[in-house]
């Protein structure tokens, strides 16, 4: 075993890479449950758009559009699942986990030819004099755009949610839909844009992992990724920042226990790989012992009454 | 004054099955505070919701200032100066006060600077309320000055509210009434709806009565009896409750230091209480809503386990006992939520008659459900408490509150309790309506049984209540005759208990 081996500052910038794909998803569905919805449909979404990205940055040749490709692919995975529970007003439970096995097999009919395709590579921003700082350069400032573009959604959600008049609605409709209704306010409106909203975040999430995380296409790729990003929203008792250090914590136990691993760590292998699950459930179990409580009305179905 | 603030014509709203409105006119002068009278289910909410822009009628026209006024929605009824005031809150309870007042307005400035104004009319308005608490923590009564701020903020010109005092101690329905009195001074028109007849009285000066979605007439409130008033609403005559004379019996309830943490964070706590109530006698207890009421009804049905000798029934120490073991004892409770606390919205009325009647009426055989004695049973009540419902076999959750409310009082009545416990048995409860469950618990007690009424309506405890205490903070205040006690008096035991010794009868 030689601990010597393990860099902490290849580490921690790994961290960064490995915790952007549910962070993304994760953000996404935040926005979504506030509304009132619970889309278990997370998984499905991710893959479609790892899929969608991939493909049409391989046929473009640019990942740029990759991306947004994505974006529009979960999001209309996701207004299948709008369609079904806000106008068709079925159970969210069940459209959601029929998403996600839509979503896996609907990825691997449309991923068949690219098997083994190298998308084009993403460049790393190259920040000129912050990249250089010894250390925090490496850590911080060597990334590609996508893990900012994460962590700006970071900043931007809380700030939405906490002082700007859509976030006040947007919560007052996953609160108490009854009541929103009776201010007038379009409550179905707003759920199946927060529906889309939470899809495109899925979708780039999955992206993420095909062109810049692996970066490659296989059949079922993001491998719960998407189940990690609902519980995460759970645990951090949908709250922005709590999210992005959860994901920062998964992604950091992600990567320190795969460099046990490779270190030769005296413990079974079975233990480090479940070790980034139990260890992020139980810190956010820790953190979530506050007041702060789920949305009074997520997962009920809302019919205007008259 | 020639243009009436608020002119309605013919309007009509029809659901399948039911004709809600039918062909209603009038009109609201400004300045004016108009009533608008009818038993549950005769067409009010959705006369109002019209108005305020959440129904669409099918035909017929309102005009505002002379203007015709079609609202689509209540952001255009809010621009165009009509502001509401809900019987079931619209609130949303996680968030503070401030975000539920920038919720109700249509162009909300900063949350700081909402803030101070909220302050400032809540003080001129003699509305105290913190802009920064969580509704989830607030008491009945100042949810409602929530909502009554979040409309006083539009500088409304028609204000809507849809029974606004059922939640208020007598001092606090006198404020609401000064504040009321001086916007109508300011001009602003009010539409007031209430069960409370003597209270129209004193502040409306125009009444409309629906009766079945109709227009049945007008009236000056002033000039016209309550009684009067409620039989228009009705249409016939009906008894006022009558109260026979009796000698109480012996003590059939007594509670001794009963001391209980509340289960619910935003509870109160019950401390050191004494009472007892003997056969024959009903007790009222008064207070404002969330001083321990729901606990102390939580601690005699057996949701809230005590120490076994606080509570005893006969002189059985039962405070350890929970809610079946009471029930069969003759210990019955009426809690004050209707759904999902005495009625279980989405089941049957037969399956919620059997659910607290399943012991006392016999309605199992060996751990089977005798349905059709279930379905008889829920018939019988339904008949002798005139609930008008299609059947036994309708979801709790499609009466309305007014019947659901005749239900579960009926359902504990029928089941002949030693002794009963109710919680705002007439709550949203139309005149008649109120009247005749106000007579069954007086025959009730004639009969024999005792009868502990938690209520926050004064008029309904001094109607039929024989003595009378009130909650505050969770403890209880001296007990005293009910008859010849002033809203004075009644005031001073609602609002502070603390210092007066707790009475040992």
């Amino acid at each position: 075993m030689d601990m010597g081996s393990i860099s902490p500052e290849l580490l921690l910038a790994s961290l960064m890479v490995a915790a952007t794909p549910i962070l993304l998803a994760a953000l996404g569905e935040l926005v979504v449950e506030r509304a009132g919805v619970l889309n278990l449909g997370v998984e499905g979404m991710m893959i479609t758009g790892a899929i969608c990205g991939f493909a049409v940055a391989v046929n473009s040749g640019s990942p740029a559009i990759g991306f947004v490709a994505a974006a529009g692919g979960g999001a209309v995975l996701a207004l299948l699942f709008a369609l079904l529970t806000q106008v068709a007003l079925a159970n969210q439970v069940a459209s959601g986990l029929a998403l996600t096995l839509f979503g896996l097999g609907l990825s691997s009919l449309l991923g068949q030819g690219y098997v083994g395709i190298k998308p084009p590579p993403v460049a790393k921003l190259d920040i000129p004099l912050l990249g250089d700082i010894p250390f925090l350069g490496r850590v911080l400032f060597s990334h590609d755009l996508m893990v900012y573009l994460g962590l700006a959604l970071v900043g931007l959600i809380w700030w939405v949610l906490k002082y700007s008049r859509a976030g006040l609605i947007l919560r007052a409709v996953g609160e108490n839909h009854d009541a929103a209704h009776a201010l007038g306010y379009k409550v179905v409106r707003i759920r199946v844009m927060a529906i889309l909203f939470g899809g495109a975040c899925a979708g780039l999430g999955g992206a993420y992992i095909s062109l810049i995380r692996v970066p490659q296409w296989t059949e079922g790729m993001t491998a719960g990724a998407g189940w990690i990003a609902l519980a995460l929203v759970v645990f951090a008792s949908w709250k922005a920042g709590r999210v992005l250090l959860g994901a920062w914590l998964f992604g950091g136990v992600t990567v320190l226990q795969l460099n046990l691993q490779a270190a030769g760590f005296a413990i079974p292998v079975e233990y480090l790989s479940m070790s980034p699950y139990l260890i992020t459930i139980l810190v956010l179990v820790i953190m979530a012992g506050d007041k702060s409580r789920a949305p009074a009305s997520l997962g009920r179905i809302f019919h205007a009454s008259q | 004054m020639t243009t009436p603030l608020l002119s309605i014509s013919g309007l009509t709203k029809a659901y399948p099955g039911v004709v809600a409105n039918d062909a209603v006119s009038f009109d609201i002068m400004e300045g004016e505070v108009h009533a608008l009278l009818g038993e549950n289910g005769a067409g009010k909410s959705t006369l109002v919701k019209m108005i305020y822009g959440l129904v669409k009628p099918d035909s017929g026209a309102m005009a505002l200032h002379g203007a015709p006024y079609a609202p689509p929605d209540p952001h255009a009824a809010r621009k165009a100066g009509v502001a509401m005031v809900f019987q079931h809150f619209s609130l949303f309870e996680a968030m503070s006060v401030a975000e539920n007042v920038a919720l109700g307005m249509e162009e909300p400035p900063r949350l700081r600077d909402l803030a101070t104004r909220i302050k400032d009319v809540s003080e001129t308005y003699g509305l105290p309320l913190d802009p920064g608490r969580i509704v989830g923590d607030l008491s009945a009564g100042e949810r409602q000055r929530v909502e009554i701020i979040r409309c006083l903020l539009q500088d409304p010109r028609l204000l809507i509210m849809d029974e606004p005092t059922s939640v208020l101690t007598p001092q606090e329905v006198e404020i609401l009434f000064q504040t009321l009195r001086k916007l109508s001074a300011e001009g602003v028109a009010i539409l007031y709806i209430s069960h409370k007849l003597e209270e129209i009285r004193s502040l409306c000066d125009q009444a409309t009565i629906l009766r079945q979605g109709q227009n049945v007439g007008t009236c000056l409130p002033r000039e016209t009896s309550a009684r009067e008033m409620a039989e228009m609403m009705v249409g016939s005559s009906f008894a006022a409750p009558e109260r026979a004379s009796r000698a109480p019996g012996e003590v059939a309830l007594e509670i001794t230091g009963l001391s209980v943490a509340s289960p619910s964070a935003f509870g109160t706590a019950l401390k050191d209480i004494h009472l007892s109530v003997q056969a024959g006698e009903i007790l009222g207890l008064g207070g404002v809503a969330g001083n321990g009421q729901d606990e102390l009804l939580a601690a005699l049905s057996g949701e809230l386990p005590s120490d076994a000798g606080a509570i005893r029934l006969n002189g059985t120490p039962i405070g350890w006992l929970g809610p079946t073991a009471r029930r069969e004892l003759g210990l019955l409770a009426a809690p004050e939520e209707r759904l999902g606390h005495a009625a279980a919205p989405d089941m049957s009325l037969t399956e919620n008659a059997f659910l607290t009647g399943a012991q006392r009426e016999g309605l199992t055989a060996r751990g089977f459900i005798r349905w059709t004695a279930a379905r008889a049973f829920a018939r019988a009540i339904i008949e002798r408490f005139d609930v008008r419902t299609p059947g036994p076999d309708v979801a709790a959750r499609a009466l309305s509150g007014g019947n659901l409310q005749k239900f579960v009082i009926g359902r504990e009545v029928l089941q002949r309790p030693r002794v009963l416990v109710v919680n705002q048995p007439t709550w949203g409860v139309d005149a008649a309506a109120a009247a005749a469950i106000r007579q069954a618990l007086l025959d009730l007690a004639a009969n024999g049984a005792a009868i502990l009424c938690i209520s926050q309506d004064l008029d309904e405890l001094m109607e039929i209540s024989d003595r009378f205490g009130a909650l505050n903070e969770g403890r209880l205040s001296e007990i005293r005759p009910a008859q010849g006690l002033s809203v004075e008096e009644i005031g001073l035991m609602m609002g502070g208990a603390h210092g007066m010794e707790v009475a040992h009868v």
